[in-house]
């Protein structure tokens, strides 16, 4: 369960996030809405707490991301825009460094990578080194790795970026299963359909403040527009700008 | 903490293991590079002394049919009289274009001043920003002096004035150098070339923790991850300072087995580099590593690439010389405000010990203290930059 209240984040002059709220519960996928620049990102590393708020609050299962930043990571699974892995190790290297990390002791671990590589589908390549991995292959061994702890809240930074249809059907299939295995999923996007095809809540954001938060249907009825890109486009103009 | 601080470390030693670039670095061209450039200085300078005594050079003369007996004198002392340019005009521009080293001239009034026992002129045409001709021409000189004052004593002795008189002073030089001493000279540059190889290592792994991480973008899913950041770079400076350590070990190693092969003897040095040496050596570079290290670390967090970051890093493998440099120049002695200095200390240090001098154990103290020290707090100081947000960039 992920709450946001109110949070404000500036980087010099650029006042990028202003007053964000929202709640991701558990069982249940939010998806993060907005055009590019909207404050989706910035939204989700204070989160995941590489960044703090200037102000407002976000609690993780209740764990405060400022001061019990350690407590909120526990609980979180986050994959970054364009996470990295390590080149000179292989995927399965990648994850268990994760797994490690995480803490998850050292005789369950083997056990624990083997079977985040199964659901991941990675078995194919999981002891190759990681250079030259297509962008697919790249995101699924960096899912593997944010997952590797089993957390409750996984954050994922504009998942589908970058992947193929198969990819991108395979990465849904997954974020379904851990909305029924009662996980709360909080994923960013930019693209209308993907959201809507997934998500049970949408908040769309625009110049950093929350424009819309609702359910596909609640969006459409409250914009009164039935195609949902026109829908996207009418709630973004609905934000006075910047 | 402990836990994850290993793991780091197991991780980050792995991964720089698999880069061929960090273990070209670090066991190679770092242990090797020094060496061998020192083993070509060596022979340089052995070669170069051998010369000066023994080789026999060419030496083009103009009118060496003038000085029959100047010429036989010059060839006793091992140099080759040859025909030079057809006249001095074209000596001077056979000398300044290069077509030879160095030119005598031996003018045609020679003869005729010679027996007026008035100074006959002799010419030596050299160029002296040209060190190789500048040798020849000294030797060439030295010879014609050696040649002059024999003269004068016949003369004198002719004229029945004891040829003692000509030298009111006899001056003799008393060398208090002992061998070990004498190498300590080269070999001073010794410890420059072991701090040089010690950052050499370590460097790939310091730039990684930063800017090399934020690069790939696998920065931020660490920090997203329940260890503190604390645990993350002390894992990481860990890890680099092994790779130093390795690479200062491999770096003595070298040296040793480079210094058996050199022929030091020839130059009057026997420096005091045994395996005993090699291990207090060590000990006493060690102190430097964690400093290195974090410097490097510290100096990478700044920078926005790995390439910007490889090009400062190479600014700071030269830091280090800077005191050395100075002290060189001005041949300081070794003094104990000197031991506060890092790179400054180590080198004093390893020079005393290289001339078989026994070191001050306060002297080693405060060396040792004082770069941990800095080291410690330097380190501290990357772990709260650590901390901070601008790190992902």
């Amino acid at each position: 369960m992920i709450k946001v209240e109110g949070i404000h984040k500036s980087f010099g002059k650029v006042h990028a996030v202003r007053g964000v709220s929202f709640d991701a519960p558990d069982g249940k996928i939010t998806g993060l809405l907005g055009p590019n620049g909207a404050g989706k990102s910035t939204t989700l590393r204070v989160l995941y707490t590489v960044l703090r708020p200037d102000a407002g609050r976000a609690t993780i299962d209740g764990a405060d991301v400022v001061t019990q930043g350690l407590d909120a990571r526990r609980r979180i699974g986050a994959l970054p825009h364009g996470a990295g892995l390590y080149p000179h190790l292989t995927a399965r290297e990648n994850v268990a460094y994760y797994a490690r990390l995480c803490g998850i002791d050292a005789a369950s671990i083997d056990e624990r990578v083997e079977d985040i590589i199964g659901l991941l589908e990675i078995g194919g390549f999981a002891d190759r080194r990681t250079k030259g991995f297509s962008q697919g292959q790249r995101t699924k061994v960096a899912l593997a790795r944010s997952l590797v702890h089993d957390p409750q809240n996984i954050i994922l930074d504009e998942p589908s970026n970058g992947l193929d249809v198969m990819a991108t059907r395979s990465l849904r299939d997954l974020i379904l299963k851990l909305k029924d295995a009662g996980r709360c999923v909080l994923f960013s996007s930019h693209v209308m359909q993907e959201v809507a095809a997934l998500c049970d809540d949408i908040c769309i954001i625009a110049n950093g403040k929350v424009a819309i938060d609702d359910s596909a249907d609640g969006i459409r009825r409250r914009t009164g527009c039935d195609d949902l890109e026109d829908a996207f486009v009418k709630a973004i103009q609905m934000v006075d700008p910047a | 903490m402990m836990r994850t601080l290993l793991t780091v470390f197991r991780k980050e030693v792995l991964d720089n293991v698999r880069d061929r670039r960090t273990l070209v670095s670090a066991l190679i061209m770092g242990p090797l590079f020094g060496p061998m450039l020192f083993a070509f200085m060596i022979n340089l300078s052995i070669e170069r002394s051998l010369e000066d005594a023994e080789r026999v050079i060419e030496l083009p003369v103009i009118g060496a049919e003038r000085a029959p007996n100047l010429r036989r004198y010059l060839e006793s002392r091992n140099i080759d009289v040859v025909d030079g340019p057809a006249d001095r005009a074209a000596a001077l521009d056979a000398v300044a274009n290069g077509t030879h080293d160095i030119v005598l001239v031996i003018p045609e009034e020679f003869g005729e001043q010679f027996t007026k026992a008035v100074p006959a002129r002799v010419e030596v045409i050299a160029d002296r920003s040209n060190t190789q001709a500048d040798r020849l021409a000294r030797r060439a000189r030295t010879a014609l002096h050696a040649y002059s004052g024999e003269l004068a004593s016949i003369r004198l002795s002719a004229r029945g004035v004891s040829p003692l008189a000509m030298r009111p002073l006899n001056i003799d030089d008393v060398d208090v150098s002992t061998p070990s001493g004498r190498s300590a000279i080269l070999l001073g540059m010794m410890s420059y070339f072991l701090i040089f190889a010690m950052l050499m290592g370590g460097m790939y792994l310091a730039i990684d923790t930063t800017a090399g991480e934020r690069e790939r973008g696998s920065l931020e899913p660490l920090l997203a991850l329940p260890v503190t950041r604390n645990q993350l770079l002390l894992g990481k400076v860990a890890a680099t300072c092994v790779f130093m350590a390795l690479s200062l070990g491999l770096s003595l190693g070298s040296f040793y087995v480079a210094l058996k092969f050199m022929p030091l003897d020839e130059l009057g040095m026997t420096p005091n580099f045994g395996p005993l040496t090699v291990g207090a050596a060590f000990l006493v570079l060690a102190p430097f590593i964690l400093l290195g290290a974090a410097v490097m670390t510290l100096v990478a967090s700044f920078t926005k690439s790995y390439r910007e970051a490889q090009t400062w890093l190479s600014g700071v493998l030269l830091a280090p010389t800077l005191p050395i440099l100075i002290v060189s120049i001005l041949t300081l002695r070794p003094r104990l405000e000197f031991m506060f200095v890092p790179s400054l200390s180590q080198h004093l240090l390893l020079v005393d010990m290289v001339k078989n001098k026994p070191l001050d154990p306060l002297h080693v103290a405060i060396s040792v203290c004082s770069t941990l020290l800095l080291g410690g707090l330097l380190t501290w100081i990357c772990a709260r930059l650590y901390r901070r947000e601008g790190l992902l960039g």
